[in-house]
């Protein structure tokens, strides 16, 4: 086997509260949308994650599984994961800077209404767990 | 569906007048690196070492593997490997000498991937253990249990008193086996932040007893925090058992678990972390002054809002 540079480093935040497959398909999400990876580039092999960070070899997969089921990534029988030739984050770059104008004045009523950075956050993460309970 | 790995029905382990485990029945199935939380004295050791052949039940039954543990069995002793803290190695040996020893006492000893581990650690052969760091030994004696090919490793606190580092690899050490072999781990732990990482099945256990066993996954999705105000807290929705309540001047908070859908919108539901279900269950019936546990999750099966 070739030695090459990872396409991408992960990282793991333990105390993020977010579960680690969630962190791994956020972090590679995050790597398309600003183009440090690219169409065909292939993602490290579970192996070689689980020697990157310390995370369970099966939480690799499943992350894997969601890239592939959100389009980001395929699975080549016996070659590896791979990100898709086009991506689907255009609809993504342009859906987020409206998004993030929403964010921007959903932040301002809540500062007006003496909410501090700290219980904004709280609160975010509040909705988004209870997202993730809706939507699975 | 393949065998489990451990299953037990009514276990029990009775040390003189004390029981070290009892009413223990749980399956923990193939493919699974599984963590085993509780506090000190809950029994997890005690269950660790019957699960390893090196303890025999007062009453119930342990299966491994589909066998019945036993150390004089040599045909499953070499199916598993075990470790706990106090480290096999005789410490006037060199490293190549404990593998050779390894490789004399073990039919399905890989001397490859013993070379192959210990190289990447920066761990040399000519080493004695005698010279090693505490975290070296520790990544020696896991090497050992790891050269030996086992299908199931039940490891008693493997990092325990390791520096961040020296804990770090050996633990990628681990997972870089279960990657490669797909070998099942069972160990014990009180590092919370090592069970959302590097495991997939829980089992905690609280004063000799299994309070629960189940898969990661399905441990986050069956849990939700209830919040109301104190002063008109509705009932408890059906189907939840309460494992764990706060209450303050204004609000009362309970920890639930949910044995079928939540339909409710009287009370506001957040997910709970990981460490903050696990902490609930580690405080059950302790008595800590700073909840209020109101009922035994063991049996509370369906709306316990009594």
């Amino acid at each position: 086997m070739t030695e090459r540079q990872p396409s991408i480093i992960f990282r793991l935040d333990p105390r993020s509260g977010i579960a680690p497959y969630r962190q791994l398909v956020d972090q590679v999400r995050q790597a398309v949308e600003v183009g440090r990876l690219r169409g065909g580039d292939q993602l490290p092999s579970v192996r070689d994650v689980v020697t990157q960070v310390t995370i369970n070899p099966n939480t690799v997969h499943r992350a894997y599984r969601e890239l592939e089921h959100l389009g980001l990534a395929e699975g080549r029988l016996g070659l590896g994961t791979f990100i898709t030739q086009n991506p689907d984050v255009h609809t993504t770059e342009a859906g987020s800077a409206q998004l993030s104008r929403q964010l921007q004045l959903w932040a301002q009523r809540a500062r007006a209404a003496g909410l501090d950075d700290d219980d904004m956050l709280e609160l975010l993460r509040r909705i988004l767990n209870h997202d993730e309970r809706v939507l699975s | 569906m393949t065998t489990p790995v451990i299953e037990t029905n009514a276990l029990a382990k009775r040390f003189g007048r004390k029981w070290g485990l009892r009413d223990c029945t749980f399956s923990i199935p193939a493919g699974k690196v599984t963590a085993l939380v509780g506090p000190n004295g809950a029994g997890k050791s005690t269950l660790l070492r019957m699960a390893a052949g090196l303890s025999r039940p007062t009453s119930g039954q342990i299966t491994v593997l589909g066998s019945v543990p036993n150390t004089e069995e040599a045909s499953l002793l070499k199916r598993v490997g075990y470790l706990d803290q106090v480290r096999p190695l005789y410490r006037g040996f060199r490293v190549d000498e404990m593998f050779r020893f390894g490789a004399g006492t073990n039919p399905t000893w890989n001397m490859a991937t013993a070379h192959d581990y210990v190289d990447q650690l920066g761990i040399s052969l000519g080493d004695r253990v005698d010279n090693l760091s505490g975290g070296q030994r520790a990544q020696v004696a896991l090497t050992m249990c790891l050269a030996k090919q086992p299908e199931l490793l039940i490891l008693d606190e493997p990092a325990a008193e390791l520096d961040p580092v020296a804990r770090e690899d050996l633990l990628r050490l681990l997972m870089r086996e279960v990657a490669e072999r797909g070998t099942n781990v069972v160990l014990s732990t009180h590092a919370l932040g090592d069970v959302g990482s590097i495991c997939d099945y829980l089992v905690i256990m609280s004063h000799s007893r299994i309070v629960l066993a189940d898969d990661l996954e399905f441990v986050v999705e069956s849990h939700r925090f209830l919040g109301a105000a104190s002063s008109n807290a509705p009932a408890l929705p059906e189907g939840v058992a309460v494992i764990d309540t706060r209450t303050s001047s204004s609000e009362v908070t309970h920890l639930v678990r949910m044995t079928m859908p939540l339909v409710d919108e009287t009370w506001q539901v957040t997910e709970p972390t990981l460490d903050e279900i696990i902490m609930a269950y580690l405080r059950l019936g302790t008595g800590s002054t700073l909840s209020q546990p109101r009922h035994d999750a063991t049996t509370a099966t369906g709306g316990g809002g009594s």
